[in-house]
């Protein structure tokens, strides 16, 4: 069929990755549920128990790592990936990013909610009443300066590949894989020092049963928690966007090793990049936003 | 090029592109066509499991007193069933999935989508996602009761605090993977919109129904984020003892609700937008005559996808927005119904003078056209803050979604599936069959939602499975309209049985000289792969 083709899109040959795919995320769900409900007896041993969970997600990362290593083969050995099909790749990425900046939105939307209109539910001050927070021109900058010096090391990287540098292309992702790893060791340090919880301590699910509603039906609510859940959930989903992008240009380095970038074919290239960026920005406004103008009494 | 021409490895690559067979031809398909099937033959299922739910709501709510549920926390998991499977595996599947996938690469002079593959897991996280829904029904859920009860908001402390079983996390999880479906479709329909358009095709030539799923995949990729967002919030909230939505952490539950409503304003103009691009094509075709305002119409639907993401708090009228917020969220909703009304005069205006044709699809356009105008107008109503307060909540808003979607969004689907069944099939419907469809559906539909204004106005609240008797006779005519409706979808089974039984063949362009758009050059069905010279549009 596709040999009397006169276009240069790739009609992609019929494919098991999305469904192997689905079938994994459905088991990783369900394994999640299981895993997260142990007071619940309905499924019996498995309740509380990680296993499912654990299949599932190896099961989605084996579907990512054969579906991307179809992609690299159609585009490396099969030549597939004509000027249009790059366009898309490029029109892809860019959209996916368009997606996760929302999905920041909505973090953000929760952050400035808490920090902003704290009076509307009873909440003093922002940070609450009691909450020390951590100095954002210590271990935080130091991360800020990580994250920016990732950005020129992998542009380094990029104008190597383009004048087809293949040992400056992979010196400058070497190091830029180094300051990701570097900046998440920082973050994990900085959680594990935190002097705040991450949300109530304990579960607190029951109605007006445990501790904190009836603190707060006393008139004493534990304000900690919204601070600890905002900074937590913002800074932990970004943090996992570093190490996802992190993965990401590993995976180039060992592909720029092999010497798979040209200066005319890296498009792999440019994603991780433009990913890595986009983690940067991110970055930047949870500096400027949590770390800095919500800073309070601070430790140091 | 020619095979002769092509260089080897190539070739071998290649070997079984043409016509995978059996069941891998669809489950591991490539192709936009067997993907838009699929994505049919799947929105028709969840949509009887939907219409089914209905039917045991209006058996309830047939008269006063419980009915047929065990207790009313049932009815409210039969009231959140239907409303997510309607939404998210009817209504969206049919319309984006099945007629987008069929008819956007066909109408642009495409041979595929984009990204073809990816495409394949955009449909198959569906059923899994389904799935989820359906495991969620039958464990705990709220206060020793099965299932979510929470309605399809899912508004926390209800969904939180309040839902201590698994149920909730099925339902959260079940979002989570539709959600992922579905923006990787927007991925695809965005990237091949822009890029794949025939020669000559400028954006400005652009089919309507292009246009209405390029606006629609926008909103899509931009507010179902924010919905992730947000019900990961609900999850962590549930498991991990964070304090988004609980005020005695310091959080907000409101926050919840400007969340949903971010995402969930955007989402009901994704529900209709596709289906207004399909009904501009079938008034068109069968008046005999460009559609009027052609750019006017397709700038509309650009306009009411970007005022629909600041309007989002007129479903919270009555949670104690200040004074200055309301009236700022009344003028904006108003704003929408300008385009809105755009929309409705120049289909009128496409109609007015022209030879019009009642075939069947054309007879689902005019009632679209009747039915959803009755909608847009009571949304005028309820836009108004002050009115609002008095109906927030009750049946006169259940009357208001329903003309919108019931007898917009699902007229719109039945009028594209008339429409292009020939085209897709290759198969020539019954017309009196579809005729018939119709006229029950239609009377059905009516006697089925126009009451629920009377009884909102009267103060009759949503979400319950009883009622005082002062409620008794609307409810009882609106039950026999639902299960005419009901009746109606038998109809349709039938009339889908008959015309693959009778094969009357229907030619590549069943509709004559109306019928403007690429698809209707090509054979029905069409090849497997069609376009494989690029066409060029002057
Ligand atoms: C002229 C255009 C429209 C206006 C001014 C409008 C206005 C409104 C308002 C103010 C509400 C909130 C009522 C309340 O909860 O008290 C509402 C609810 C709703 N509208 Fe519309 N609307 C319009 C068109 C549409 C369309 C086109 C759809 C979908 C196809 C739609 C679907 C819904 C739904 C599903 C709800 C109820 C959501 C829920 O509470 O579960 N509306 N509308
Ligand atoms: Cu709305």
């Amino acid at each position: 069929m596709s040999s009397d083709a006169k276009h240069d899109y790739h009609l992609v040959d019929p494919s098991p990755w999305p469904i192997v795919g689905s079938v994994f995320s459905f088991v990783m769900m369900v394994g999640a549920v299981l895993w997260m409900n142990e007071s619940y007896e309905g499924f019996g041993v498995l309740m509380g128990q990680p296993w499912i969970f654990i299949i599932g997600f190896v099961g989605v990362l084996f579907t990512m790592a054969g579906w991307w290593r179809d992609v690299v083969r159609e585009s490396v050995d099969f030549g597939n990936h004509t000027p249009v099909v790059k366009l898309h790749l490029r029109y892809g990425m860019l959209l996916f990013i368009a997606s996760e900046v929302m999905f920041f939105v909505a973090w953000f939307w929760a952050y400035f909610n808490a920090a902003i209109f704290h009076a509307d539910v009873g909440v003093g001050a922002w940070p609450p009443a009691g909450v020390i927070t951590l100095d954002p021109w210590h271990l935080p900058l130091l991360n800020t300066l990580i994250l920016l010096t990732s950005g020129t090391t992998v542009t380094w990287a990029h104008h190597a590949i383009q004048i087809g540098d293949k040992k400056g292309a992979v010196q400058g992702l070497a190091l830029t894989v180094i300051l990701g790893l570097f900046f998440t060791a920082v973050q994990a340090y900085e959680y594990a020092h935190a002097p705040f919880t991450f949300g109530f301590n304990g579960l607190a699910r029951l109605p007006f049963e445990d501790g904190a509603h009836m603190a707060l039906a006393a008139g004493a609510g534990n304000f900690q928690a919204i601070y600890g859940s905002t900074f937590f959930m913002a800074t932990g989903f970004h943090g996992a966007h570093v190490i996802i992008g992190t993965l990401f240009l590993i995976v180039c380095l060992f592909r720029a090793q092999a010497g798979q970038f040209t200066p005319e074919r890296h498009f792999g290239f440019e994603a991780a990049a433009w990913y890595w960026h986009f983690v940067d920005v991110v970055w930047l406004f949870l500096f400027a936003a949590i770390y800095v103008w919500g800073a309070g009494s601070v430790v140091h | 090029m020619t095979p002769t021409t092509h260089d080897a490895h190539h070739d071998d690559h290649h070997g079984d592109h043409g016509h995978p067979t059996g069941w891998r031809r669809y489950v591991y398909s490539t192709n936009h066509k067997d993907i838009g099937t699929m994505y049919l033959i799947f929105a028709v299922v969840a949509g009887v499991i939907g219409g089914i739910f209905s039917m045991l709501m209006r058996v309830e709510l047939m008269y006063p007193g419980l009915q047929v549920m065990h207790d009313p926390h049932q009815y409210n998991v039969f009231v959140t069933g239907h409303g997510l499977i309607m939404v998210f595996f009817m209504i969206m599947p049919a319309m984006i999935g099945g007629f987008g996938n069929w008819l956007v690469p066909l109408m642009i002079g495409a041979p595929d989508m984009a990204f073809p593959r990816m495409n394949n897991i955009s449909f198959w996280l569906l059923p899994f996602s389904f799935a989820l829904l359906v495991l969620s029904m039958f464990v705990e859920g709220d206060s020793g009761g099965m299932g979510v009860g929470g309605g399809w908001t899912l508004y926390a402390p209800l969904s939180s605090t309040f839902s201590t079983g698994p149920a909730m996390d099925f339902a959260i999880f079940s979002l989570h993977i539709a959600g992922a479906g579905s923006i990787l479709g927007a991925i695809n329909f965005i990237t091949t919109i822009f890029n794949m358009r025939a020669p000559g095709m400028t954006l400005h030539k652009m089919p309507l129904f292009v246009w209405s799923i390029l606006v629609t995949v926008w909103l899509l990729l931009l507010s179902l984020p924010v919905l992730a967002g947000a019900i990961t919030m609900l999850l962590t909230d549930r498991n991990f003892g964070t304090a988004f939505f609980d005020p005695a952490g310091g959080g907000d539950v409101l926050l919840y609700q400007h969340l949903f409503w971010f995402f969930g304003h955007p989402e009901v103009y994704i529900l209709i937008l596709p289906g207004f691009g399909m009904i501009s094509h079938i008034i068109a075709t069968f008046s005999r005559r460009p559609v009027f305002g052609y750019l006017g119409m397709a700038y509309a639907m650009v306009a009411i996808g970007f005022i629909g993401f600041l309007v989002w708090a007129h479903h919270m009228y009555t949670v104690g927005l200040t004074v200055d917020t309301k009236a700022y969220f009344v003028f904006a909703t108003m704003v929408i119904a300008v385009p809105t009304g755009i929309k409705v005069f120049s289909w009128i205006a496409t109609m007015w003078g022209g030879s019009i044709d009642f075939k069947t699809p054309m007879l689902w356009a005019v009632g679209f056209v009747f039915l959803f105008t009755v909608g847009g107008l009571t949304g005028v109503v309820l836009a108004n803050a002050g009115v609002d307060v008095v109906l927030q909540d009750t049946y006169y808003v259940v009357a208001h979604f329903h003309y919108v979607l019931s007898l917009g969004a699902v007229f719109a689907i039945f009028a594209g599936f008339y429409f292009w069944f020939p085209k897709f099939t290759g198969y020539m419907y019954s017309e009196a069959l579809g005729k018939l469809h119709f006229y029950v559906t239609f009377v059905g539909v009516n006697l089925a939602f126009f009451p629920m204004h009377f009884l909102g106005l009267a103060g009759m609240p949503r979400r319950y499975a009883d009622y005082p008797d002062a409620f008794a006779g609307w409810n009882y005519w609106s039950s026999i309209g639902a299960f005419i409706a009901g009746f109606g979808v038998i109809i349709f089974l039938v009339m889908c049985i008959e015309a693959f039984l009778k094969k009357r063949i229907a030619g590549d362009n069943p509709w004559g000289e109306g019928a403007t758009t690429l698809e209707w050059t090509l054979p029905s069905p069409p090849p497997f792969h069609q376009f494989n010279e690029l066409p060029h549009v002057k």
